[in-house]
């Protein structure tokens, strides 16, 4: 049985460009679908499809069990859409962008009241309920975005990018949000950039690049898919790096990468946490001090890059500062450079300046 | 933030699509209206200056071209003359309010406003239909100011105040007509700023190449059937007749729609509506942002 949200062989032409070029997708119902790609894969076009916003070329698709070529106005009942640029009117309160939209829903006057009460109760935007949506910060816009979204609680919901953007807090609060969305049952289809938020949210995740869907699989099938575990050790003094080179080398299954500048070391392994444990008693027989070591999937930057020959994007580490909507057609080339100077295996030299908090609960989850 | 949510229970898949009927086509727009009208009360600017260029047109033409223009039946009284004028300045402002439409429509394309709606349930011509209406509300608006600072320069209708209020549902009607024109052009173009020239750029021979500010008999010859068919100019001349503004030797021009300004103002209009509000609303079904 097809899915809350299912697509089969969606093509999509705009002049010469192949937006979509046969995509299939079926998510479960009560499931995150993560549709992950750089600017341009073709994620925000099946996204534009499976809301109604635009007609494929062909294909099949149906959401909530309805098809939407045939029915669309039956479908827009049991959608919400949350986009990228939080479209809500700026000129409009945080209220009155409510309830035009619940009544645009075809609530009732008064349920659509009622209704974008709670909303900005829960959304912690009460207090700013009766201001101008003009006089709201980024973060508070995109929470009035999210829950115009959900007026009626739709069963399917769709999020386009929906922290790119945004400062960590309110990326976090988001994805809270979305979290507890899909407990309380609600189908999410979320496009991303950030590989780390597919990897954080989405029960499955697809892979999409030059319109096509290049891979698909939990986060951990994609992982295992690119290759085994990686040592990374962080030395604290400059001058051991050549000693602790000799121990990776002799323990790892792989040539051992060094950065100097970070005074961190990393090395494919064959063998987990036992080879870990080996690591950390023979710098220490060597009293080679350290200020971090430990054992790291291959992240999804790593997929992304072995998959496509190219990193997802040149600011994935950073959606912190968010990504520039015209990254230009040299961005992407930059990062190829630099993904096949270092291998597909170096996925930490595009984080090394990354804050460590987000590396931090990185390693969190994957020892869970 | 904690959200609870029901999800309600499936429903089997339907066998035609939910229909959208003239009750609910009319809240949608109602609904879209008021939002339109929110925002204008809130961006009170765009209604101040879109009566300061009228106002300008109303003096400027008054005192500085009043005592030049010869009109037929009155000769150069300067008096008479901007009597006449009122006509065709509401009746250009009236048009003017296209512009405004255009570039709010943009503006919605672009900030991802229109796509919001285009995925709600809602009645396909619901977005542009509310905000020609809320354009309306404006115009009235306009008008009354208008008349307001005609009066005061001494501008008068003379054949009662049924006649009168004729030639103002007249003029909302032109306005409204327009509107439609503006919200194909905001569809159309990729920015409020293009839509806000485009919206203006051909308003301008439009309505010069009118009765509405010299008479047609002083321009060159083939230029007479064009300002004479112009359908801005019937609805001049149906507003100077209505107001009783026409001096007592006129004489309407050979022209069909100067013959029957009133009706022909009304057909233009009905003609313009039924033309533009399809290909707009066709243009917004098919809209890619």
């Amino acid at each position: 049985m097809p899915g809350a949200i299912y697509a089969e062989g969606l093509v999509k032409t705009f002049g010469d460009v192949k937006a979509l070029d046969g995509v299939d997708i079926d998510v479960p119902e009560g499931t995150v679908l993560g549709l992950l790609g750089p600017n341009g894969a073709g994620k925000t076009t099946a996204v534009r499809v499976l809301t109604t916003l635009i007609q494929p070329d062909s294909g099949r698709v149906e959401v909530a069990g309805i098809d939407v070529l045939k029915y669309p106005n039956t479908v827009r009942r049991s959608i919400g859409l949350s986009g990228q640029f939080a479209a809500v009117d700026e000129y409009l309160t945080g209220r009155e962008n409510l309830q035009m939209v619940g009544q645009l829903y075809q609530l009732s006057g008064r349920d659509a009241k009622r209704r974008a009460g709670e909303l900005l109760e829960r959304f912690g935007l009460a207090d700013a309920a009766d201001r101008t949506a003009k006089t709201y910060s980024g973060g508070m816009r995109r929470r009035l975005d999210l829950a115009a979204a959900l007026v009626v609680s739709p069963p399917v919901m769709f999020m386009d990018e929906p922290t790119t953007g945004l400062d960590p807090r309110n990326r976090q609060a988001l994805w809270d949000v979305m979290q507890e969305l899909v407990a309380g049952g609600t189908t999410l289809l979320l496009t991303t950039q950030y590989l780390e938020e597919a990897d954080h949210l989405a029960h499955s995740i697809a892979v999409v690049d030059l319109g096509r869907i290049i891979a698909r699989g939990t986060s951990d099938e994609l992982k295992d898919a690119t290759g085994g575990d990686v040592v990374e050790v962080v030395v604290h003094d400059r001058a051991h790096l050549p000693a602790a080179r000799r121990i990776m080398d002799r323990v790892g299954d792989g040539e051992v990468k060094v950065e100097e500048h970070t005074r961190r070391l990393t090395v494919p392994v064959d063998g987990g946490a036992k080879v870990l444990a080996e690591v950390i008693r023979e710098l220490d027989a060597e009293s080679i001090e350290i200020n971090d070591i430990g054992l790291r999937r291959p992240t999804l930057d790593d997929v992304f890059i072995s998959l496509t020959g190219h990193a997802a994007e040149d600011q994935v580490q950073a959606p912190v500062k968010g990504a520039t909507k015209d990254g230009g057609p040299d961005a992407p080339t930059a990062a190829a450079g630099q993904g096949t100077g270092e291998g597909t295996g170096e996925g930490t030299g595009e984080g090394g300046d990354a804050d460590g908090g987000e590396g931090g609960d990185a390693d969190k989850e994957q020892s869970k | 933030m904690t959200i609870t949510q029901e999800n309600p229970a499936p429903v089997p898949p339907p066998t035609s699509d939910t229909s959208i009927g003239v009750a609910q086509a009319a809240r949608d727009s109602l609904v879209v209206a008021k939002r339109n009208l929110l925002r204008m009360m809130r961006i009170p600017e765009v209604v101040i200056f879109g009566l300061v260029q009228p106002i300008m047109f109303v003096v400027l033409f008054s005192y500085v071209f009043g005592g030049s223009i010869n009109i037929p039946g009155a000769g150069l009284d300067a008096s008479s003359y901007r009597e006449w004028l009122m006509g065709g300045i509401f009746a250009q402002t009236v048009t003017f309010a296209t512009a405004g439409a255009s570039a709010g429509i943009a503006e919605d394309m672009q900030k991802g406003i229109i796509d919001r709606f285009r995925a709600l349930p809602m009645a396909r011509g619901a977005v542009l239909t509310g905000r020609t209406f809320a354009d309306l509300v404006q115009t009235a608006l306009t008008l009354v100011v208008l008349a307001i600072v005609a009066f005061i320069v001494g501008w008068r209708f003379h054949d009662g105040v049924v006649k009168a209020f004729a030639g103002f549902v007249l003029l909302l009607l032109l306005g409204y007509s327009f509107t439609w024109i503006g919200a194909l052009i905001g569809l159309s173009v990729r920015s409020p700023e293009a839509a806000t020239s485009g919206g203006l750029i051909w308003l301008f021979p439009l309505t010069f190449i009118s009765v509405a500010f010299v008479p047609s008999e002083n321009m060159p010859g083939w230029l007479q059937p064009v300002a004479e068919w112009n359908p801005f100019s019937a609805a001049v001349v149906a507003v100077r007749d209505l107001f009783g503004n026409q001096p007592d030797g006129y004489v309407a021009p050979d022209a069909w729609p100067l013959q029957h300004p009133v009706l022909a103002t009304v057909i233009y209009c009905v003609v313009i509506i039924a033309i533009f509000r399809t290909l707009a609303v066709r243009k917004y079904k098919r809209a890619t942002g």
